[in-house]
């Protein structure tokens, strides 16, 4: 008995020793974005301040890459998402012998390097749009390079995500559809898109998140445009400075909102359910005690 | 010019053997309940999906890949001099690579750096899996639900935090004035502070601590569908546990194990943050040679052929792993 405590001593102990290896840094760093000293350090704790969320609020650049990783951002859901819906779909239905090689092409980019898919990207875009003088003026730029960069890997991911439960999907209730009357676009709509639903919220939000923070890419990409990220890459090699400490204790505490907030709606959900499944049970029986009564 | 325009049509040629393959069967196997695509979706919706597809496949994806290979086998030109008679097939980028153009020597900088990088990026991999199979092992098996879910939290919390940000969050821990060493220094171990950076620790850290999330899911995933019945026989049978640990829980996680280490391989191999902010003055890093050769020498053929160099050296160290512990690649993406 003694060794299984001992055990569970030992497991307790490593559990905490990795979440400590897990939060310490980013801890440590949201205590000196408190601190007065210019170089961010915890310990002394000379005096509080929130000079720091001022300075960062101030810096010019750092709200320019935001802006721009913004629409990054939903550029990248416009594009991935519907482009992953349909090779999902094709995945399905492609000739079977063909199949191997599509999901290699399409897959291939989640195990490519993100600093060789941003390579590839400037030289083939930069001849691709530099054959006229319209299209290097109006489309080889940063903002539109980036979103083609991390498209191409961040698409795949929502293919995963969109594969995954377009396999759940019951091909009886398209075939009742055809049946009853409606058309093709009319089953996708109205009974392939609201049972892929949540499989597409997911994807948007992973592909926002992901070109959000995205760097090996976009770095190459961005080419003299800035995104947020790399606007802090800027800063983090030109030296050190609360004010990045502070945009970190800012993103961490939104990320724990956006968590408690999805905690709370999957509780709500699930009890939600259970009170319907409830419900069907109810009036399953009171139609069985009439059926008995009659 | 005209050299590069030769990958168009390599896909074109491919999807062309494609379509008659599929033609040939379609005829060979007559069934009349099969459906065309067309029939199948519509003709708008079929149209769009496949020219969504196309544009992905073909432009994002394989075209760029081989268009980047193609330019790599060019010489360095300024742009006036692009497709003008000097604008040959060489293959002097990758001779670079190996035999420095300036003095003829061996290139020793260059391939200890690549080294260096496949070494480093292996033992960050191994690192990582020690340390998350355990907590991996908890998750699935040991733990109850509720923890479970807690622990998943905690998990990913940290991962919104930006790549650079947390690479900062180490430095400020790892610095000369960094809290470590102070507490070091204030206990008395050292006089001077250690500089951690320039001994690659914050290296090794960095890329560690990046990929965390990356080895815990999959094999989370794979271990989770194991039985638990299968556990508890082998310990009936009175095997220890680290027995039970090599001969059923590792065996069964395979594909989880596999997809794990390749992506954290990969990962690491290709970082760019960790190696430009964590790593010592001296440190060479090969993606950072990689950007410099883009940034600092705009010498884009050089690096294209670096960054192919690195990719091919990449993809033929996964086919071997997997190879070597019988996994396929199919089961190791998913």
């Amino acid at each position: 008995m003694s060794s299984k405590l001992v055990m569970k001593g030992m497991i307790g102990f490593y559990i905490a020793l990795f979440f400590l290896y897990l939060f310490g840094p980013l801890m440590v760093m949201g205590v000196t974005a408190f601190n007065t000293p210019n170089y961010p350090t915890a310990i002394p704790f000379e005096g509080f301040t929130l000079d720091w969320f001022v300075k960062l609020w101030n810096h010019r650049a750092m709200m320019d890459g935001l802006k721009n990783s913004i629409i990054i951002g939903f550029g990248v859901v416009a594009v991935s998402v519907p482009v992953g819906l349909a090779a999902a779909i094709i995945m399905g239905q492609i000739y079977h012998r063909a199949r191997g090689l599509f999901y290699l092409v399409t897959v291939s980019p989640v195990l490519t390097p993100g600093v060789i898919i941003g390579i590839s990207t400037v030289i083939f875009w930069k001849d691709m749009m530099g054959l006229t003088d319209f299209t290097k003026a109006t489309f080889y730029k940063g903002v539109i390079l980036a979103i083609l960069g991390q498209s191409s890997f961040i698409a795949a991911y929502a293919l995963l995500i969109i594969m995954a439960r377009l396999q759940r999907f019951d091909r009886a209730q398209e075939e009742a559809a055809l049946d009853l009357g409606a058309s093709h676009p009319q089953v996708f709509w109205h009974i392939l898109l609201p049972f892929l639903k949540p499989a597409l919220i997911s994807a948007a939000v992973i592909a926002f998140l992901s070109s959000f923070e995205n760097y090996n890419t976009t770095t190459f990409a961005i080419l003299a445009d800035k995104t947020l990220v790399t606007v802090l890459a800027g800063e983090v090699r030109q030296g050190t400075t609360p004010a990045l400490s502070a945009l970190a204790v800012i993103i961490i505490g939104l990320s724990l909102l956006g968590a408690i907030i999805y905690e709370v709606v999957k509780r709500r959900e699930e009890s939600q359910a259970e009170r319907a499944k409830e419900r069907a049970k109810l009036a399953e029986r009171s139609e069985a005690a009439q059926a008995a009564s009659a | 010019m005209s050299s590069r325009f030769v990958v168009f049509l390599i896909p074109v040629v491919v999807i062309a053997i494609f379509w008659v393959m599929a033609k040939t069967e379609k005829k060979l196997a007559h069934d009349p309940t099969h459906k065309s695509f067309f029939e199948r979706n519509g003709t708008v919706l079929g149209v769009s999906f496949i020219l969504l597809v196309a544009f992905w496949a073909l432009f994002l994806v394989v075209l760029p890949y081989l268009y980047m290979v193609v330019e790599s086998f060019h010489p360095k030109l300024p742009p006036a001099k692009r497709g003008g008679p000097e604008d040959v097939l060489t293959i002097a980028q990758y001779k670079s690579f190996f035999i420095n153009p300036v003095d003829d020597k061996l290139n020793t900088t260059h391939i200890w750096a690549f080294a260096f990088t496949i070494l480093t990026s292996v033992l960050v991999t191994a690192l990582n899996f020690a340390i998350c199979y355990p907590l991996a092992y908890y998750m699935a098996q040991a733990g109850t639900a509720q923890k479970v879910r807690l622990i998943m939290l905690g998990l990913i919390v940290p991962y919104w935090v930006n790549e650079i940000l947390r690479a900062f969050s180490l430095r400020l821990l790892l610095a000369s004035k960094g809290l470590i060493n102070q507490a070091l220094m204030g206990m008395g171990f050292t006089e001077k502070p250690l500089d951690f950076l320039a001994m690659d620790v914050g290296l090794y850290v960095g890329l560690s601590y990046a990929y965390l999330l990356v080895m815990v899911f999959p094999l989370y995933n794979a271990i989770e569908s194991l039985d638990k019945n299968q556990i508890e026989a082998a310990r009936d049978l009175g095997a220890p546990w680290w027995k039970i640990h090599r001969d059923v829980v590792i065996p069964y996680a395979k594909p989880g194990i596999a997809s794990g280490c390749t992506m954290v391989f990969m990962l690491a191999a290709g970082s760019l943050a960790a190696p430009q902010f964590l790593g010592g003055p001296s440190t060479l890093w090969f993606t950072s040679i990689v950007y410099d050769f883009f940034f600092q020498a705009f010498n884009w053929p050089r690096g294209a052929a670096y960054a192919f160099i690195l990719l091919a050296a990449c993809i033929a160290f996964v086919m071997l792993m997997l190879r070597l512990f019988k996994v396929s690649l199919g089961e190791t993406i998913k």
